[in-house]
């Protein structure tokens, strides 16, 4: 275990800074997203949840694929090549951490995403354990720890210092060069922690019959109309969820050209997935059980039971009509199974 | 209160004047109500207390198409949202002979992101005694004083006259703090140019066009909006470049220019805490200095200034001479 003072957070930054570029909670305008460290940043580790999620670091909201030229009568390509250089995403929270694993599946399997891989690749993950989970933090019905975040490297904050401990070559880079310290401090932070866990109001949610056997009993539950009554249709919980994936490919014609970029999609959205024969989602009820039901039931099914939420609670804390995963859980879940 | 309003709607529905309401449901918590659409043996779920912010005016419109000929909804109306109501009206978006309204007294809602800003997280519960408000929390009981912690829409409150009811219950408190709602317009007005730009990229660069701004808007009633038609070029969802994020909310503040309320809603529900009501705030302003004061919602059937004629008003070149400093 390395430890480092916060009032040298800056320094350390700074030295990182020299070779590879920071992403890291930031406030602007009153609220803490991640963005690109400067030393005028203001560094907001102690904020529990960015509006967005870390995921932007990997898959950015909007980014160009490739670019068509005409000129004349020959029509140019030009793939962009996803070069990156190496960059550090510090303060990652437990939740946004394991998002990675599920982002992973669906980029890295084949065919995977160069862009996403390339960016994968490159980054080291500084993970941050949280000392104050809230009300709507759900993340240990995931098997998350939010007292030991996986990582390159992981972070505790207790009072006036930051604990670090590096699980991999990367990380070690990062905090060779810091103090020793004592692990004391930590556990005690851990057993606190872990305390409030076993009482947060969703903690241990009922999860069971959110599977492949139920799909067809759960897609069919007629309880989804009431469920998404209030549903505005905008894209906040897909745009704040750290695994929301649904991205589109669009053209925009430059007036001598194509540049074909990708942007995120939204289930909630009418032109989801919108086919020349029409939709098969007409409405909004249809395009909410979308949501949760590949969070739920589509995601785990496939991939060996893992859930793609991992109970952050931004789509909970977000939603302006308040609705979200957890009501879905809760009347459809466990007895209803 | 609550207890009072449901025995006065399943009153009401026994009467036979309405089979369902439009009102408010407890959600997980305390604090996050959700708008719902209950039947008579429902409305033990519904809910009317200092958490009922969102306004139900626009969720009448998808309800008129499925009511019977003679057939009515009960719809719980607060004061803000009486003026949405009549624009809705107005515009033919809803039919006021559809809908027996209910004035719900209002005495301010809380913002429960305020509370949070203040440090205190982990909340689980709050009485409320008055002004009063102990909030417990997985980390200890914390005093707040009410007042301090009313959404921001409260704070610069139109009034507590409802401007459509059929009977009211409930009371009300004021809760406008009295200073001019047009404050901050009257800032971003004496800025330099460059300054007011500083301050607009700095919030718009924020926006993730996730649209709930406009989705939430009851002068944003179109089927279908400009935005998402993949016709037009510009994607609603991308978030690409300044036009992606500027443009979109200017075009949308001219477009409900004389038909917005000033609800309040759309800084409400931004998840980046964006305060669009100042661009429709400018806009309101305009109106009211250059064709006389005007409040949209006010009274059925109103033409706003935007689209009626008269002789006082101001000539096109009145663009030249305001934005000639810009
Ligand atoms: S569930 Fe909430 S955040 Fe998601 S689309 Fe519906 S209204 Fe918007
Ligand atoms: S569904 Fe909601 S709680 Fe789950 S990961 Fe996404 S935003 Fe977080
Ligand atoms: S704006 Fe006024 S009427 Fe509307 S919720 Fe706030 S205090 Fe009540
Ligand atoms: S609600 Fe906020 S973030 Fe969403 S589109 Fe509107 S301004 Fe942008």
């Amino acid at each position: 275990m390395k430890m480092l003072k916060l009032a040298n957070l800056g320094g350390w930054l700074s030295a990182i800074n020299e070779t590879q570029r920071v992403y890291l909670p930031i406030e602007a305008a009153d609220q803490v997203n991640y963005g690109v460290w400067t030393p005028d940043s203001v560094v907001r580790l102690d904020a529990l949840r960015t509006v967005k999620s870390a995921k932007d670091a990997f898959f950015p909201q909007v980014e160009n694929m490739m670019n068509f030229k005409t000129e004349g009568k020959n029509v140019s390509v030009e793939m962009i090549d996803p070069k990156v250089e190496n960059f550090v995403v510090l303060g990652v929270r437990a939740c946004d951490a394991k998002s990675f694993e599920i982002l992973d599946r669906v980029f890295l399997s084949d065919p995977y995403d160069p862009f996403y891989a390339a960016r994968r690749e490159h980054s080291t993950v500084v993970t941050l354990a949280c000392g104050r989970p809230d009300e709507n933090c759900f993340c240990v019905n995931f098997g998350i720890d939010p007292a030991d975040p996986k990582g390159d490297a992981t972070m505790w904050i207790v009072d006036d210092t930051i604990y670090l401990r590096a699980s991999t070559e990367k990380g070690e880079a990062l905090v060779k060069d810091l103090e020793d310290a004592d692990t004391a401090p930590v556990e005690a932070q851990q057993a606190k922690t872990r305390e409030i866990c076993e009482k947060l109001p969703f903690g241990k949610l009922n999860l069971k019959g959110f599977d492949g056997d139920h799909l067809m009993e759960k897609f069919n539950n007629p309880k989804w109309a009431e469920l998404s009554r209030a549903c505005l249709g905008c894209g906040t919980c897909t745009f704040v969820c750290p695994t929301c994936q649904c991205y589109d490919i669009r053209d925009f014609d430059t007036g001598n050209g194509v540049q074909r970029y990708r942007c995120w999609d939204s289930c909630m959205y009418s032109d989801f997935t919108l086919m020349a024969h029409g939709t098969n989602r007409p409405t909004q009820v249809e395009r909410f059980r979308q949501r949760f039901m590949h969070k739920l039931v589509y995601f785990p099914s496939n991939n060996e039971g893992m859930y793609s939420c991992v109970g952050c609670g931004r789509c909970l804390a977000k939603c302006p009509q308040n609705l979200n995963i957890v009501k879905v859980i809760k009347a459809l879940g466990g007895d209803e199974a | 209160m609550q207890r009072e309003l449901i025995e006065r709607l399943n009153a009401l529905i026994g009467e036979g004047v309405g089979k369902r309401v439009l009102g408010w449901k407890r959600g997980e918590f305390f604090y996050d109500t959700e708008p719902a659409i209950l039947a008579a043996d429902q409305l033990d779920e519904l809910v009317y207390d200092s958490f009922c912010g969102p306004n139900l005016s626009k969720y009448l419109i998808q309800e008129m198409p499925k009511l019977g000929e003679g057939e009515k909804i009960i719809a719980l109306i607060k004061p803000c949202d009486s003026y949405s109501f009549n624009q809705l009206c107005t515009e033919h978006r809803i039919n006021k002979d559809k809908v027996y309204v209910i004035g719900v007294g209002c005495k301010g809602k809380i913002d429960v992101d305020k509370i949070r800003a203040r440090g205190i997280t982990g909340i689980t519960g709050i009485d409320v005694d008055g002004d009063a408000l102990t909030v417990h929390t997985l980390y200890g009981d914390e005093q707040v004083n009410r007042k301090e912690v009313l959404l921001n829409k409260c704070l610069s409150c139109k009034g507590k006259e409802h401007r459509v009811f059929d009977e009211q219950i409930g009371e009300s408190e004021e809760t406008s703090t009295g200073d001019d709602r047009f404050d901050m317009v009257k800032k971003l007005e004496a800025m330099s140019a460059e300054e007011r730009f500083a301050f607009w990229r700095g919030e718009l660069s924020k926006c993730i066009r996730c649209n709930a701004c406009r989705n939430v808007c009851p002068a944003c009633s179109c089927v279908k909006c400009v935005f998402d038609n993949p016709n037009t070029g510009v994607q609603n969802k991308a978030a690409a470049d300044d036009f992606e994020e500027n443009l979109f909310h200017i075009i949308r503040a001219f477009h409900v220019a004389g038909r917005c309320t000033d609800c309040g809603e759309c800084s409400r529900v931004c998840p980046q805490g964006i305060p669009l009501h100042l661009l429709n705030r400018k806009f309101i302003s305009d109106i009211d200095e250059l064709y006389g004061e005007y409040q949209a919602g006010e009274e059925v059937g109103q033409r706003h200034p935007v689209i009626n004629y008269t002789q006082g008003d101001c000539e096109p070149s009145i663009v030249h001479e305001r934005g000639s400093n810009a």
